[in-house]
């Protein structure tokens, strides 16, 4: 769980690879943009997804969001790496098309408002839990389950942070939060779904009580 | 010999497993998990269900994602190209 920390020099090399690459795109040739694409296609499905938690939606919104890069790419400054440029733009798309559909179902945001400390559930002993005796097919749900019960905003962060891989500057782009707010929430997320994973999925096994503050 | 406290270590976590951290608050935190085992399972449950958590999602991209995509551009090059 190393953070991917890139050399400046290497940075460099592969922003000036991108460079190369969209002035000739800008030029005409457009096939060349999937190449722009290809290295980073699942990482805007899974920033779409993290967010909208649909099929559908996800790989609709990429497209729309793909598209827009194609359209927008005259405007692309080339400060940052196209990546997370493009992820900004999913984000943005995601976010809007998911208050759309708020809008329409009227649904409560279930965001809380606190976003203070935490309180983890105390272990007696992670090495006795049983992780073998789970069967893999119900082992799965519990993550499925312990995913779905986080409320959104820290879903979100863990999701892009955690399975997607992005780093931290490019959660932040792709949320548009600021980086202190990525790792807030991010330590709130990563407990709360151990919380929400061991108690579910042990209570049986293991004396489990919430630690006195 | 300054030491930390269990609720500065889990405020830290996060921060260490994505080894996030200055030197000297990476040996702190170190010096605090050898003597607190209360710490020690916190981290490395945390540490283990975010693993597994990545495992259980190397999902692949929808079927024919990539080629839909590729479909869709390739109209709007040829608009392009026509106007």
């Amino acid at each position: 769980m190393q953070s991917t920390l890139v050399k400046e020099s290497e940075n460099d090399r592969i922003l000036e690879g991108e460079r190369e690459l969209i002035a000739e795109i800008l030029a005409g040739n457009h096939e060349r943009y999937y190449e722009l694409i290809a290295p980073i296609e699942r990482r805007v499905y899974y920033t779409a997804y993290a967010i909208l938690r649909t099929e559908a939606d996800a790989e609709e919104v990429s497209q729309e969001a793909i598209l827009k890069g194609f359209r927008g790419l005259r405007t692309f400054r080339g400060e940052s790496k196209f990546s997370s440029w493009l992820l900004s733009i999913v984000g943005n798309e995601a976010r809007m098309r998911l208050r759309r559909r708020r809008e329409l179902s009227l649904e409560l945001l279930k965001s809380p408002d606190n976003e203070g400390e935490y309180t983890p559930i105390e272990l007696a002993e992670w090495r006795e839990i049983p992780i073998e005796a789970l069967a893999q097919r119900e082992l799965a749900a519990r993550l499925e389950e312990a995913l779905a019960a986080l409320p959104e905003i820290y879903r979100e962060v863990l999701v892009l942070r955690d399975i997607d891989e992005l780093n931290i500057a490019e959660t932040s782009a792709a949320l548009e939060i600021s980086v202190p707010a990525v790792k807030t929430r991010l330590l709130r997320a990563r407990l709360m779904v151990r919380d929400y994973f061991v108690s579910r999925s042990w209570s049986r096994h293991t004396g489990l009580r919430k630690a006195q503050p | 010999m300054i030491t930390l406290s269990c609720e500065e270590v889990r405020r830290e976590i996060s921060n260490y497993l994505d080894d996030d951290m200055s030197p000297r608050m990476r040996r702190l935190l170190e010096v605090h998990l050898e003597q607190c085992r209360k710490c020690a399972v916190l981290l490395d449950s945390t540490h283990n269900v975010l693993v597994l958590l990545a495992d259980e999602h190397r999902f692949e991209l929808p079927a024919g994602f990539s080629l839909r995509m590729r479909l869709m551009l390739a109209k709007e090059f040829e608009k392009q190209k026509a106007d």
